[in-house]
């Protein structure tokens, strides 16, 4: 188990420098108002303004392609869904696959649901590859006032995470070596991944337990007011992307109303 | 520099009914280096919890006094820092620079100190890298540097460390103690059960009395002179006390298990060695070597990806036996012995093997009463396997793996961080099951293991080159 969320983008593109939480927000602001109509056009426009400015965050394609793919993979779930669930069987028959019949409706309102997908996806990914985590804790403390107590303590949390992986496969294997394995019975091996799960759970809490009272003994949380090593500044250059982001949401909505597509989810 | 002043202290945990320490008389003064020794449940790590104010009011009963500076300690946080074992749960950032700018954040250091001073802390535990370094790419001893850079940059009056070099192997353990060594201008209270290599960085030893008082205070030579050979039964390493050796009087039977060419991608070079019976066999090894690997490889607990193992005449690998048939066969015993522990009794923990071979219930029950009878766990057949202190935990490990009554044991440095106790009887009852005809491999860093019980040693290679980095290039953002 890897946790590869670390920053793979160039640091020094123009949107990739802004503040995290301007461009946490910005995301946000953009893309949650496109979920409230359910054609396909608005998120399409979406879609494609989010790819036009992928190049500014110093992200490829290729890699936000490969960061993405948790993205594809669930828009071909989404289609099969579709195809077997759909309601609406309007439009001109395409194909027959046994009872289900693939028409055109089936098509656009299985497209329509992936583009929504994709559209809320890649700002969220765009953000997190190109954000430092220790720079967003930052920010969230300095910028958007979040308690210290909380972004700190979750980074601190974040980073004994990957040890859950190698704590994990020496609790697999140390069970086998106790003699206990599921051979080729289901319910068994339900069983034993319930039982590891376990062990692993306690580990991570006794862990975190120990690292809450170093991090006490280091004086965090004690009630002073904390200063600030690394400064996260937000400059009119942040103000000014989440006004872009909003004003883009607009105007795409905008359209949609305009050409009398807009279709509201109630 | 700080005053610590411990008045007919002790310190109850709520829902004990013994003291953890007990009528402690204490006095150290300005810049005094104090090594804390006691039998394990004396209570050192409470009195260092007590003195870096972790024990709230709510936790448990005190009485008497202690008093930092003149203050108590809950009221002296700033004037006391705390090292613990384990650098991993201390370390808070993903960069070595902001994990020492951490606790400057929290005291409210001016921005404009804080580089600067992070810096000094850095220099003074002679950390070689950047700031920006990622913690998670450092080794233990270099990432426990850093936790007591972290520490030493509040400008602690008093510094405590418990038992700051237990988790790490020699290499580390050194450079740690070459950091402690560094240090002037703080007062130090030190709980480290490696004595010999403690004692150049103290000047005073104090020995707690399990079950109150303190026994002796003084000089490293006369408290070791009067009450060194009581210390030592009580599993205290009190420099000079040697073990003679155990080692095998009949030569090694042909092979139990053997690997020719066996490596695993990434972690092991391929090597060729066997395990007879009847023989202790070490192997030895820098860290990265690929020893731990080589252990889950020889106890058939993973693949490898280079090579082939066989063993008790059967044809297949032994990753492919089926674990029941392992256990019967091959006793693996982890570094972790919680890692192990699968059951909420000791007594279950030790019938959990047997069972899945199919015994009957009354061998069953043999074999856990005769194992924990000679494992000294008797008292402890209804506890919580997670409740054990280090030392019972390491007995029960082992006892879990000769349950099934395996010809071969694979141990992973069964000694670390044991007392002079367990360790002598860890390495008898090896020693024991050697004569009787088992195979046993235990990879170990640990000298006098080897000294004492190994027949022969097995010594893995070089480490991979850690990749070079440039000294001491600092940038302050």
């Amino acid at each position: 188990m890897n946790l590869a969320l670390q920053p793979i983008a160039n640091p020094s593109a123009p949107l990739a420098r802004r503040n995290p939480v301007a461009k946490l927000a910005a995301a946000m602001l953009f893309s949650l108002p496109l979920l409230a109509t359910l054609d396909p056009l608005t998120p399409a426009i979406a879609l494609a303004i989010e790819l036009a400015v992928v190049p500014l965050f110093g992200v490829r394609y290729s890699t936000l392609a490969r960061r993405a793919w948790p993205v594809l993979v669930a828009s071909l779930g989404l289609l099969v869904t579709m195809v077997l669930f759909s309601a609406n069987r309007t439009g001109t028959l395409l194909l027959e696959l046994g009872p289900f019949d693939v028409t055109t409706g089936v098509l656009m309102s299985a497209l329509g649901l992936i583009l929504r997908l994709f559209a809320v996806a890649v700002p969220g990914v765009l953000v997190f590859a190109t954000t430092d985590p220790t720079d967003l804790a930052d920010a969230l403390v300095q910028n958007a006032k979040a308690p210290a107590r909380f972004a700190i303590g979750a980074l601190a949390a974040f980073r004994l995470l990957p040890l859950l992986g190698t704590e994990w496969q020496m609790l697999t294997l140390a069970r086998r070596a106790r003699g206990i394995d599921a051979g080729r019975n289901p319910i068994t091996a339900v069983r034993l991944f319930v039982s590891t799960a376990f062990a692993l759970l306690v580990g991570a809490l006794r862990r975190g337990g120990r690292l809450a009272v170093a991090m006490d003994a280091r004086g965090f949380d004690s009630g002073l007011p904390r200063t600030y090593a690394r400064r996260q500044l937000f400059r009119t250059a942040d103000a000014a992307l989440i006004a872009a982001a909003v004003t883009l949401s607009a105007a795409t909505l905008g359209v949609t109303i305009a050409l009398g597509l807009f279709r509201p989810v109630i | 520099m700080s005053e610590v002043v411990l008045r007919g202290f002790g310190w109850r945990h709520a829902g004990r009914r013994a003291w953890a320490v007990r009528e402690v008389d204490l006095h150290i003064a300005h810049g005094e280096r104090v090594l804390l020794l006691g039998p394990s449940g004396a209570g050192k790590s409470t009195l260092l919890a007590a003195l870096a104010g972790l024990l709230p009011d709510d936790s448990g009963e005190a009485e008497g006094t202690i008093e930092i500076d003149g203050l108590d300690p809950r009221k002296a946080r700033e004037q006391v820092g705390i090292v613990f074992q384990d650098p991993q749960t201390q370390l808070v950032m993903a960069r070595s620079g902001d994990d020492v700018a951490f606790g400057l954040e929290n005291r409210g250091v001016p921005a404009a100190q804080i580089w600067p001073w992070v810096s000094d802390a850095l220099d003074r535990v002679g950390f070689p890298y950047p700031i920006t370094r990622s913690t998670s790419a450092l080794s233990g001893g270099e990432a426990q540097r850093l936790a007591l850079a972290g520490v030493l940059a509040l400008r602690p009056g008093l510094l405590l460390l418990d038992e700051p070099t237990a988790n790490l192997d020699p290499a580390g353990a050194t450079l740690v103690r070459e950091s402690l060594g560094l240090l002037r201008d703080t007062t130090t209270v030190l709980v480290e059960h490696r004595v010999a290599e403690a004692l150049p960085l103290v000047d005073r030893v104090v020995v707690l009395e399990p079950g109150g008082g303190i026994r002796a205070d003084g000089a490293p030579e006369m408290v070791f002179a009067a009450y060194g050979d009581r210390l030592a039964d009580e599993g205290v390493w009190v420099p000079g006390f040697t073990i003679p050796p155990l080692k095998s009087a009949t030569a090694a039977t042909p092979d139990l298990v053997r690997g020719e060419g066996v490596g695993l991608a990434q972690r092991l070079a391929p090597v060729t060695l066997g395990v007879g019976a009847g023989e202790v066999l070490a192997v030895t090894g820098p860290n990265g070597a690929g020893k731990s690997t080589l252990a889950l490889l020889l106890g058939g607990l993973m693949a490898p990806t280079a090579g082939r193992i066989t063993g008790f005449g059967d044809r297949r690998p032994p990753h492919k036996w089926r674990a029941a048939t392992l256990t019967g066969r091959i006793g693996s015993v982890f570094q972790n012995p919680e890692h192990q522990f699968v059951t909420s009794k000791v007594a279950d923990e030790l019938a959990v093997g047997p069972r899945r071979m199919g015994r009957s219930a009354t061998a069953i029950a043999a074999t856990v009463a005769d194992l924990l009878d000679r494992l000294r766990l008797t008292k402890l057949a209804g506890a919580n396997p997670y409740t054990l202190s280090g030392g019972e935990a390491r007995r029960l490990s082992v006892a879990t793996a000769l349950a099934t009554a395996p010809r071969l044991l694979v141990l992973d440095e069964p000694t670390f961080g044991q007392d002079r106790k367990t360790w002598i009887e860890l390495v008898t009852l090896l020693a024991t099951l050697r004569d009787d005809g088992h195979g046993i491999l235990a990879v170990t860093h640990d000298d006098d293991f080897v000294q004492t019980v190994a027949d022969r040693t097995f010594a893995l290679g070089q480490a991979r080159l850690r990749d070079p980095l440039p000294r001491r290039r600092r940038s302050h953002p």
